[in-house]
């Protein structure tokens, strides 16, 4: 892990700093926020506005408890705690309790606590876990319920009335996760084993140049760059004239040595042959997305310093990636550091590129014909490189492979799908999660081989 | 493998020296690790291949037997050698590993432990994930199979990314001196509950930990042994289906066009900027799953350190 550029990075990055990108992740996934951490930043977590600044300086990892109006640490119980158990909610089989819930009558009185009462226990001061045994000792009905039913009830309340915040560390893992939770367009639906596949596939390692067509807001080309460390290159290559949208590398922490390795090269450049005049003029006006929105004033306010994936509390699956999220979910993250990832490359490095050859090639451009793409950029590799694609759909994939096996451009042609399935483990109630990600996204890879000439 | 000294990257269109570890590639199901030695041949269902005709070509060559018979000649990486290498033990395959890769938030710099090494399948992958400044330290209580892998890793050229030793984690924890300084740790065990307690106590704060077992009742325990320390515990299956893809022409029982008889040979027509030549007959590429596949390899389960 590196060192300088994230200011106080003293603990490996496993600290947060004033300046640093972190993921809230709010009431166990319920709603998940891109913020970066700063005095003034607020977040606005059910009707409170709630300062980020008590974040400053903790662990990654930390658990945080919205109880009244600020955010403190939250010191996790030397027992089992209730977040592992998170799944008790989908099943409700009682395991060897006597207790059954054939006595619950379902009708709205079982609170006698009302709205009221509880406004007038705020007012006097009542933090959010007094206002939850209050219900619960309210409750008419909540000594009949399985235990289950009353954690799951405890859970509820504890959701409204004393959130609970994670800080987590924005990595490919988290954000992947997060953002194919969420706002999965954004991204071209890859999941993390997708990616993870991808990343394996196309041999990502330290010193090496990798070639990345990324038409998933930056994900791939931040994901490759933190594998190679501030070592080799990424070089984030574009059709036409104007880069693609690179947001979600800003949110990962990279230190200026990893931010030098993120270049940009029009694709017509690589393939153009070497001292090709013109190809320098075309670059120079184009407005580099990421510049220019990380130079811009701060137009809202302290509180939009938050990259907010999901504006649903309480339901973490339904109503996402539809239009509204696209509109309300404008990244505004900004770059508050000198280097810039993604600066134009280098006309010597573009030339050592077409002379040895790219290390591997990667591409997510769900938007795309990938055959004459592939077709155009693999002579880009170094012989016996191998490359990776990804796509939601088989069959723009499948008619790239086999054109790739007429032109015998490659071997090893393999289309896979990843599969993931996710499990609930409990004492005898072990079984698969009950809710699954159906698809991922599909994944052609191979190596190239030398042309006929070599 | 890597390229772990900068100045010989990767990407160069290296040609191929006496005594480079080369992978054969004969089909996507049948490749073979050779080290190439001047005066070895290498003989196979196409004929003889001589070393010597293959030193100064490039990787990725296509090289030729006397018979006439051909192979391919592969740079080795970790997914190659993950196919090629000789199994000592049951081994993770691409999927888990890359799936464990990413989940144990694995980058370069990062110090991981495993256990135990096995075949050193996965523990190929971790080195190349660290590289070029972390290190990797594997245990296996089988001295034969540490040494094994040992000589694996000096072939493929990553000894100084992984140290292995011999210990018995079950029994006696991994060594303390790596106490509160593990980014992650890996542990493919038969009674991984037994090493948790260990494993807690090298990993940094938030750190993260992974334990593969193929049956549930290793989960079951492992997971309520994890309940003590770690949060954030994930119990994930991975599996891969693959596609075969051929062209096949179908046959159009319209009949609104003359060309339509299935018994007519179908020719191609692909332009050489990939698009097609207008065609009547009804030709395309078609992909459906392979019909055999893994169907379980073992449970992956993680974990994160608490933060106290
Ligand atoms: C299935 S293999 C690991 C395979 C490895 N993950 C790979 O990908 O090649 C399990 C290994 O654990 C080792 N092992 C079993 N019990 C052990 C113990 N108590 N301490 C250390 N190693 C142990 C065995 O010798 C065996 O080599």
């Amino acid at each position: 892990m590196s060192s300088s550029a994230n200011g106080n990075n003293s603990n490996n990055g496993r600290v947060t700093w004033e300046g640093c990108s972190v993921l809230l992740d709010i009431n166990d996934g319920d709603r998940l926020v891109f913020a970066r951490l700063s005095p003034a930043a607020k977040l606005k977590i059910g009707n409170k506005n709630c300062s980020l600044q008590p974040l400053i300086g903790t662990p990654f990892g930390s658990l945080f408890e919205l109880d009244g109006t600020s955010l403190s640490p939250l010191i996790p119980s030397p027992q089992a705690d209730a977040t592992n158990n998170e799944e008790i909610k989908e099943d409700g089989q009682p395991n060897a309790e006597s207790r059954d819930n054939r006595e619950l009558v379902d009708n709205n009185t079982a609170q006698t606590l009302t709205g009221e009462d509880i406004e007038a226990m705020r007012r006097q001061g009542a933090g959010g876990n007094e206002i939850i045994e209050a219900l619960i000792a309210n409750s008419a009905t909540y000594d009949k319920k399985t235990a289950f039913s009353q954690e799951k009830y405890r859970r509820k309340k504890q959701k409204k009335y004393a959130p609970k915040v994670l800080l987590r560390r924005p990595v490919a893992r988290s954000i992947c996760e997060a953002y194919f939770k969420k706002y999965p367009s954004k991204i071209g639906f890859l999941r993390v084993d997708t990616l993870s596949l991808l990343l394996s596939m196309a041999n990502v390692s330290a010193n090496s140049d990798i070639l990345v067509v990324d038409m998933i807001s930056g994900l791939l080309t931040g994901a490759v760059a933190e594998r190679l460390g501030g070592t080799g290159f990424v070089c984030n290559s574009y059709l036409g004239q104007s880069p693609y949208s690179m947001d979600i590398v800003r949110i990962f922490n990279f230190s200026d040595e990893i931010c030098k390795r993120i270049v940009r090269c029009p694709i017509a450049d690589l393939l153009s042959s070497k001292e090709s005049p013109e190809q320098t003029l075309q670059v120079a006006d184009v407005n580099d997305a990421c510049n220019v929105e990380s130079q811009s004033n701060d137009p809202m306010g302290a509180t939009a310093n938050t990259d907010e994936i999901s504006h649903s509390p309480g339901n973490g699956i339904s109503d996402l990636g539809t239009e509204n999220a696209e509109n309300e979910n404008i990244p505004v993250i900004r770059a508050c550091k000198a280097t810039k990832a993604g600066e134009k490359a280098p006309q010597e490095t573009i030339d050592s590129w077409k002379e040895n050859g790219f290390s591997s090639l990667l591409i997510a451009a769900p938007e795309m014909d990938i055959w004459p793409l592939v077709r155009d950029v693999l002579p880009l590799l170094s012989n016996s490189a191998p490359f990776a694609i990804y796509h939601q759909y088989l069959q723009p994939l499948a008619t790239c492979m086999h054109n790739l096996q007429l032109a015998k451009m490659a071997i090893g042609l393999q289309i896979s799908e990843p599969w993931l399935r996710e499990y609930q483990v409990l004492p005898s109630r072990t079984h698969p999660s009950m809710q699954m990600s159906a698809f991922g996204g599909y994944i052609l890879t191979g190596t190239k081989i030398c042309s006929s000439s070599c | 493998m890597l390229a772990i000294d900068p100045a010989k990257k990767l990407s160069f269109n290296r040609l191929i020296s006496n005594g480079d570890l080369v992978i054969v590639y004969e089909r996507h199901d049948n490749m073979k690790a050779v080290t190439v030695s001047e005066g070895s041949v290498l003989q196979n269902r196409f004929g003889v291949f001589k070393h010597s005709e293959w030193i100064g070509k490039p990787f990725g060559s296509k090289v030729f037997s006397n018979k006439g018979g051909f192979v391919y000649l592969l740079a080795p990486t970790p997914e190659l050698w993950t196919l090629v290498l000789s199994h000592r033990t049951q081994i993770l395959y691409i999927a888990d590993i890359s799936f464990v890769i990413m989940y144990l938030e694995v980058v370069p710099g990062c110090l991981v432990l495993e256990s135990g090494t096995g075949s050193g399948s996965l523990t190929t992958s971790l080195a190349r994930a660290v590289a070029p400044m972390g290190h990797v330290h594997t245990f296996d209580f089988h001295e034969q199979r540490a040494g094994s892998a040992r000589d694996d890793f000096e072939r493929t050229g990553l000894s100084s990314l992984i140290s292995v030793r011999v210990r018995d984690i079950q029994g006696e924890g991994f060594p303390s001196e790596f106490a509160g300084l593990a980014d992650a740790v890996f542990l493919d065990l038969p009674q991984p509950w037994l090493a948790i307690p260990s494993a807690a106590k090298m990993l940094k704060q938030d750190g993260t930990l992974c334990s593969f077992s193929p049956c549930v009742e290793q989960v079951q325990r492992s997971c309520e042994t994890l309940q003590n320390c770690f949060t954030d515990i994930r119990t994930f299956e991975v599996l891969l289906r693959t596609y075969e893809v051929k062209e096949g022409k179908m046959e159009n029982l319209n009949g609104d066009n003359n060309d339509s008889n299935g018994s007519l040979p179908c020719k191609r027509r692909q332009r050489s900027d990939g698009s097609y030549a207008p065609d009547t007959s009804v030709s395309s590429v078609m992909a459906r799953p392979c019909g055999e596949a893994r169907g379980h390899t073992g449970y992956l389960t993680f974990a994160r350190l608490k933060c106290l």
